[in-house]
């Protein structure tokens, strides 16, 4: 039994406890003030002073709260891509929020909340706080999807969000209590101490349990065959929000999905491992080739968002240590350039009123030359070409997957990505060789001072993560050997 | 005393009328109870299994559950009335301004 004393922890939630009272400020003070700048501006201090707590966290090993929280590098490391994902998000969406005339407090608020529930549920190792993390995630991405009220597009991909979503979420708790049911706990460790010794029912129960975790957990992080809203959530909610969770909540999901495996049901991994061979090949393949046939670049990203969670599951096949590691340097360097490419996206859709075709892409090298260079970087760094963050991203990944002897699973993952770069390539030929039609006005895009920021931030991490790759690989690796 | 596998067994038929229900309903609201109904079965599961097991914990996930259900009826319901609001109807084949 642990200690009374070991109850309430507050250092250890400190990342989350900043965000969730910056939201609440942001909502008290939203009727006190006109000036529209106070909520972004308080949303990035939050992330920062959060960004703050987690820094000095690091290699700090402590639980609390009867040992439902935990306080590791993993979630650590999984907080770090939150926060960036959250603070780049914050950045790129005043402009276009502004634009459309729905520049409202609540907006901010709403996205910190979603963040924290994210680092509750990497930071957990209950199943039932991990199940509270994924609600408090999913509840305001389902009101941000749908925050352009009068747009019907925007309602209906909310609502196809939230049907899915709590659909899936029943999917999870029920296997949370058939799992509570086989082993008498909803506690990582102890599921993996008890599940040795179980009985032949509750191994059944256990087994049951998992599949229906994994079922939830898919639909989630989108994979194959629960992937159908996908691309219709992604294209109706505002492009700022399909930004931030194409990449946050999947980084979430995987992240949870990892730490569930590894530790709780480390004893029937070898069990589901053919199953996650079959998920990761599927979602890949159903990714990449839905998006080699899309004219809208925003539902493109989409697909291509199910093929990057088809990488992840890759991961989580493998199960060993450089896995895990790879799939956490993965997600950052995702985290970096899919938001580098939504920025872009943002910037074209400003100018060209709210249209995502590939041909608003025509002639931007002509009008303006960094922005269609800075566009091939992120796309170059999406198809996994040297020396951008997602090649060595891919290589991590891989290597470790050939380690963990999935070497058919790594070449048709290579394929794939050879599939890839045909769509990729798509919006950097029209940006680059093709002439914008007549009737095009020939305005430039205008990159607001925001805006220009998270490119810089994106870019940076791109590059960064592409040329001196070691130092974020040995962050990474230290966070898989503090795994509670 | 009823013996637990007779809750488990109740508990996956409602289950499965809920995922039955969200599949073939084509109103919203009634997938949107359908899926109540499939919260509710897990926790009849978790309450059953708290007994069986002589544990206090599933008593506490139980009233976490029914928090959770009680914030994803507010969204889903204010979710519900922008549809209704936006084209008179809570059809769910009337979503399809987007197709794949």
């Amino acid at each position: 039994m642990p200690q009374l004393t070991a109850a309430i922890n507050l250092k250890i939630i400190m990342p989350e406890l900043m965000l969730l009272v910056a939201a609440f400020i942001i909502l008290l003070a939203a009727p006190l003030t006109r000036k529209r700048i106070i909520s972004p501006a308080l949303s990035l201090i939050a992330v920062m002073v959060s960004l703050y707590f987690v820094i000095v966290s690091w290699n700090q090993q402590e639980t609390g709260y009867f040992d439902m929280v935990v306080c590791d590098n993993f979630c650590l490391f999984c907080k770090l891509i939150f926060l960036l994902t959250c603070g780049t998000a914050v950045l790129v969406s005043r402009d276009y929020l502004a634009r459309r005339g729905i520049d409202r407090p609540e907006y901010y608020a709403l996205m910190l909340i979603s963040t924290a529930g994210m680092m509750v549920m990497v930071s957990s190792s209950n199943l039932m706080v991990i199940f509270l993390g994924l609600e408090i995630m999913s509840m305001p991405l389902y009101v941000l999807a749908g925050f352009m009220r009068s747009n019907l597009k925007s309602i209906e991909s909310s609502a196809k969000y939230f049907f899915m979503g709590a659909f899936a979420s029943a999917f999870l708790l029920y296997g949370i209590a058939l799992v509570y049911g086989g082993t008498g706990t909803t506690d990582l460790r102890q599921i993996f101490m008890s599940s040795g010794i179980a009985l032949q029912k509750s191994q059944l129960y256990l087994m049951i349990g998992a599949a229906m975790i994994l079922i939830g957990f898919a639909f989630k992080i989108a994979s194959f065959p629960f992937h159908m809203w996908v691309p219709d959530v992604y294209e109706g909610a505002p492009t700022p929000v399909t930004a931030f969770f194409s990449i946050a909540p999947k980084a979430a999901g995987v992240a949870a999905l990892l730490r569930i495996f590894m530790i709780g049901f480390g004893t029937v991994h070898a069990e589901f491992a053919p199953l996650f061979w079959i998920l990761a090949f599927l979602t890949m393949t159903v990714g990449n080739l839905l998006a080699l046939m899309q004219d809208n670049v925003k539902r493109m990203l989409a697909y291509s968002s199910i093929a990057h969670a088809g990488y992840l599951l890759i991961a989580v096949t493998a199960g060993i240590d450089e896995a895990i590691s790879g799939a956490l340097f993965y997600l950052l360097a995702y985290g970096f350039f899919n938001m580098g490419a939504f920025a872009i996206l943002i910037i074209i859709e400003n100018k060209s009123g709210g249209s995502n075709h590939i041909d608003t892409f025509k002639g931007l090298a002509s009008r303006h030359p960094w922005l269609s260079v800075f566009l091939a970087l992120f796309m170059f760094s999406l198809a996994g070409f040297p020396p951008t963050a997602g090649f060595f991203g891919k290589f991590y990944l891989f290597s470790a997957a050939i380690k963990a002897g999935l070497v058919w699973l790594v070449v048709l993952a290579v394929m794939n990505s050879l599939i890839s770069v045909f769509y990729y390539l798509r919006p950097i030929k029209a940006a680059f060789f093709d002439h914008p039609d007549e009737d095009e006005d020939i305005r430039k895009p205008v990159v607001g001072p925001m805006v220009a920021v998270a490119l810089f931030i994106t870019i940076s991490g791109t590059l960064l993560l592409g040329i001196f790759p070691g130092y974020i690989l040995k962050l990474a690796t230290s966070s898989v050997f503090m795994i509670l | 005393m009823v013996p637990v596998d007779y809750y488990i067994i109740l508990s996956a038929f409602l289950f499965v009328i809920g995922v039955i229900g969200v599949i073939i309903s084509r109103n919203l609201i009634i997938m949107f109870i359908s899926i109540e109904i499939m919260l509710n079965a897990a926790n009849l599961a978790i309450m059953a299994f708290s007994r069986h097991l002589k544990l206090m914990d599933g008593h506490v996930f139980v009233f976490l559950v029914m928090t959770v259900a009680a914030a994803e009826a507010a969204v889903g319901l204010a979710i519900i009335i922008a549809i209704f609001r936006g084209r008179e109807s809570v059809d769910a084949d009337a979503l399809n301004l987007m197709k794949w």
